[in-house]
């Protein structure tokens, strides 16, 4: 069977969910071989690995791997992809993975094709673009196919692949090593799971009032072990972090299910929300674009609404 | 300093967006053409750089010839010149043959550093900063929510989904920047008046040192199979909160098995 290049994405050597979506999926369409970059790679990281499909794993752990912006994961990849010649490569649609993905694509001289949400027979991508209102389907045309998937678009799936080790070695070129990364700043989330990749994604708007307010928008995201998000008037006003802004200038999030509270849905806000599975609205105004896209609206006051639903769901535990 | 800030005309978000039925590409004639907002953070940083270096801006778009609104606009924010490359051959092109022919009218024109937005409104890719920085051999310094740069060291906060990256190179270098590094500038009716009279070079692919059969649809790596509109969304249950609103939604939650 046809081999695919799965690129890991991990933090402190835990395993990102969206790995394993991708291994998921290079299984439906071949043999996966996951490809560790950097240090920390670890038994449990096997496991997991080769516990969700992993028939190869490539690992190249050296520390200088991830002492460098991007280019050193590409020419990992770059000399994997000479040395076994695999059907395709998967990274994962990050702002870091795509990055990884251009400069593997101009390395190898393959064409590239970013945020896909499904991948099929012959890597034909499904995209969805221009905020959700249309629906492409795309190839690559020259070389391996490089394809960066977005964290969602499919399921992960426990079942063993064979998970042979394999050691690989990189000489780093001087042009890989030329943006030194000299000290990681990691801000402390909790235990909110990261929101790219979260399953359910709960977002407050201006309606929201206030930082103070977004506590509401918080308990209720944590009573259903989702992440928080945030419109750009939200963060604008400086009530939530910019790095928690969904929409097309923050991120592109495709979760199971999507909560929009206070918010009113510009086609902006849209294009970061609209893959997701299930849309939930609460917004005093009937009006509000919102509804068009929502499964379930409630038309109230989110102060009022919020809370009961947050409790209701306490409850129901 | 020679600071090159490449800008993007995209349509505008606010309109109806196309593709065109007989070749696949954007429609660039069904939508209004403005800046790629994600640019005007990138024309301020290299306006602040500027201010606290000394050197010159140079505005570098590719696109049709309608695109000289946006270098004008550039230029009226303050950049001191621009090199517009157009040419038909151009038409089609994909992320991997822009990437090209922007490296190779980077090298021809040269440069410090060249800052771009770290993605576009349109086609959304987020490739070409990286996609440069390979080409051209230079350090990538993307997703920047800060750029300082001390002599030929040159030092940015990368965004993470963890947090931040300090990093660390030496001009010249590719910068990409985020939303929110800076407040872009509004152009002043002076500003607008001079930009009238800033010299805008255009270039052709020849003379640019490109090679036609690297770009265009032809010469792209990836191609779009067929497209439709996105079927609408089945219409869902709305409600009006009588003091039951929350509960409701548990209820609806819950038969979708998320409690
Ligand atoms: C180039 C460009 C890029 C952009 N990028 C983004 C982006 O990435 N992300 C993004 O979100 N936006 C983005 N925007 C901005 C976007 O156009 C909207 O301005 C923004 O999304 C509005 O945020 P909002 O819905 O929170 O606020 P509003 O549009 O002001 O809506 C607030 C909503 O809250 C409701 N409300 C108020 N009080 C209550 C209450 N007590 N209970 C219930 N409902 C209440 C109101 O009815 C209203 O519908 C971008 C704009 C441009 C031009």
């Amino acid at each position: 069977m046809a081999e695919i290049l799965v690129l890991v994405e991990q933090l402190d050597g835990d395993v990102k969910k969206v790995t394993l979506e991708l291994l998921a999926l290079a299984r439906s369409l071949g043999s996966p071989s996951a490809v560790w970059a950097g240090p920390g790679y670890s038994a449990e990281a096997k496991a997991k690995l080769a516990g969700h499909g992993a028939d190869k794993i490539y690992v190249a752990d050296a520390a200088e791997i991830a002492d460098h912006v991007v280019a050193p994961k590409a020419e990992l990849l770059a000399q994997l992809v000479a040395s076994a010649a695999p059907a395709a490569v998967l990274v994962a649609a990050t702002a870091e993975g795509k990055e990884v993905a251009g400069r593997l694509a101009v390395k190898t001289g393959s064409g590239v094709i970013t945020d896909a949400v499904g991948l099929g027979e012959g890597f034909v991508a499904d995209q969805s673009i221009f905020g959700g209102g249309v629906n492409v389907h795309s190839r690559v045309t020259k070389g391996t196919p490089i394809v960066a998937v977005r964290p969602n678009s499919t399921a992960p799936v426990a079942e063993a692949g064979a998970g042979a080790e394999e050691q690989v070695s990189v000489a780093l070129s001087d042009a890989a090593r030329a943006a030194r990364i000299v000290e990681r700043v990691k801000q402390d989330k909790g235990a909110r799971p990261e929101l790219a990749e979260a399953a359910v994604v709960v977002s407050g708007g201006r309606g929201v009032g206030s930082a103070e307010n977004f506590a509401l928008i918080e308990r209720l995201a944590d009573s259903l072990g989702g992440a928080v998000g945030a419109s750009r008037a939200a963060t604008d006003a400086g009530w939530y972090p910019h790095q928690f802004q969904v929409g097309q200038t923050g991120k592109t999030v495709s979760p199971q299910l999507y909560i929009a509270a206070g918010i009113s849905g510009a086609i902006q806000h849209r294009a970061g929300m609209q893959t997701a599975k299930t849309i939930v609205a609460i917004n005093k105004d009937p009006e509000a674009p919102i509804f068009e896209l929502a499964d379930y609206g409630v038309v109230g006051d989110l102060f009022k609404v919020v809370p009961q639903l947050t409790d209701e769901i306490e409850k129901r535990k | 300093m020679n600071i090159v800030v490449c800008v993007k005309q995209v349509p505008d978000t606010a309109t109806e967006r196309k593709l065109r039925s007989d070749d696949k590409t954007l429609d660039r004639d069904a939508a209004d053409g403005v800046i790629n907002e994600l640019c005007e953070y990138a024309v301020e940083e290299a306006l602040l750089l500027k201010e606290a270096h000394g050197g010159e801006v140079t505005v570098l778009t590719m696109g049709p010839s309608k695109a000289t609104d946006t270098i004008r606009k550039a230029l009226a924010m303050g950049a001191d010149k621009a090199v517009h490359l157009v040419d038909d051959a151009l038409h089609g092109s994909d992320a991997l043959s822009t990437s090209y022919a922007m490296a190779q009218t980077l090298k021809t024109i040269g440069f410090d550093v060249v800052i771009l937005g770290s993605e576009s409104t349109d086609a959304r890719t987020g490739l070409l900063a990286a996609m440069l920085a390979e080409r051209l051999g230079v350090p990538q310094l993307t997703q920047a929510n800060k750029v300082d740069i001390d002599g030929t060291a040159i030092a940015i906060q990368r965004l993470t989904d963890y947090g931040h990256d300090k990093v660390e190179a030496s001009l010249p270098a590719v910068v990409s920047v985020v939303e929110k590094i800076n407040e872009p500038r509004y152009p002043s009716f002076k500003g607008i008046m001079a930009a009238k009279k800033k010299p805008v070079q255009t270039l052709g692919i020849a003379e640019a040192g490109i090679d036609a059969s690297q770009v265009g649809l032809a010469g792209a790596w990836s191609e779009v199979v067929d497209f439709a509109a996105a079927p609408p969304r089945a219409a869902g249950t709305i409600v009006t909160d009588q003091g039951d609103g929350g509960t409701g939604a548990a209820e609806f939650l819950a038969s979708k098995k998320f409690i």
